[in-house]
């Protein structure tokens, strides 16, 4: 039983909160999202696989808990209409729309500027509770087809199956979602003691 | 030649296609005289790259070279 040593209490709190974060911002809804992680780490522990490690065992349960969150957005998708404009999703075009100048090129003010060395970012744990804070700013609707695509890796023709929307019309979504997170991570994150070039 | 917001456009696509030669074509002239869209390339990489990594999956299902 050499897969028990890895499967510590400890171990099993640290995992589900990361699996409860994750699932959150993926469904958005508290109780489902408590379900689907109850469900995936009662599957991965009930497998009697064992494992190299525990970093092995952690990306056997996050891809159990991305597929059971992939079945339920499945579900979710064909009781939402996905391709209904909301108004955050008006005035996130138009906060992109704002950078440009009338001939379409970057207003001098927003030209987008170098981040520096984003691997030292992406090592401090402020940067995560930022991005995590830009991730829950964009509209529900586009932050779902954003995460489909980025963290559950679905392809964007199956996106676009799922929800029932045109290729185009999803790229214009996951176009607007960059733009957001993007915005967002520059002005919260990037911006303090950064000039524009 | 393209505008800024049309190689946004086709830099998020790129993300998710693979562009044709000529997309390939307009995108490299426009991006050879912008420093602007060239940052913007970069943090397009780089959103993918937080995205994987928010997981905690870095290096597990994929072997990213642009990580030393």
């Amino acid at each position: 039983m050499s897969e028990n040593t890895l499967i510590d209490d400890d171990f099993v709190a640290a995992v589900r909160r990361d699996m409860l974060k994750f699932a959150q911002l993926q469904l958005r809804d508290a109780a489902l999202a408590e379900d689907a992680v109850q469900e995936a780490l009662l599957a991965a522990l009930a497998g009697g696989r064992s494992f190299a490690g525990r970093s092995a065992l952690k990306t056997w349960v996050f891809s159990i808990l991305r597929n059971k969150i992939v079945d339920l957005i499945r579900a979710q998708g064909r009781t939402t209409n996905v391709s209904a404009l909301g108004d955050d999703d008006a005035a996130l075009d138009a906060s992109f729309d704002a950078l440009f100048k009338t001939n379409a090129h970057w207003r001098p003010e927003n030209r987008p500027f170098g981040w520096g060395d984003p691997e030292e970012s992406l090592r401090e744990e402020r940067f995560w509770a930022v991005f995590e804070i830009c991730l829950n700013h964009l509209p529900e609707r586009t932050a779902r087809v954003f995460m489909m695509r980025e963290f559950l890796e679905l392809e964007t023709d199956e996106v676009c199956r799922e929800l029932g929307i045109t290729i185009s019309h999803c790229n214009v979504i996951l176009h607007r979602a960059r733009h957001g997170l993007r915005r967002c991570l520059e002005t919260s994150w990037f911006a303090p003691g950064e000039k524009p070039c | 030649m393209l505008t800024c917001k049309e190689a946004t456009r086709m830099m998020s696509e790129a993300q998710d296609r693979p562009l044709s030669v000529g997309e390939r074509l307009q995108l490299q002239m426009h991006l050879a005289m912008c420093r602007g869209c060239r940052n913007f390339r970069v943090q397009m990489d780089f959103l993918r790259t937080a995205c994987r990594r928010y997981l905690g999956r870095r290096g597990s299902e994929e072997n990213d070279s642009r990580i030393p």
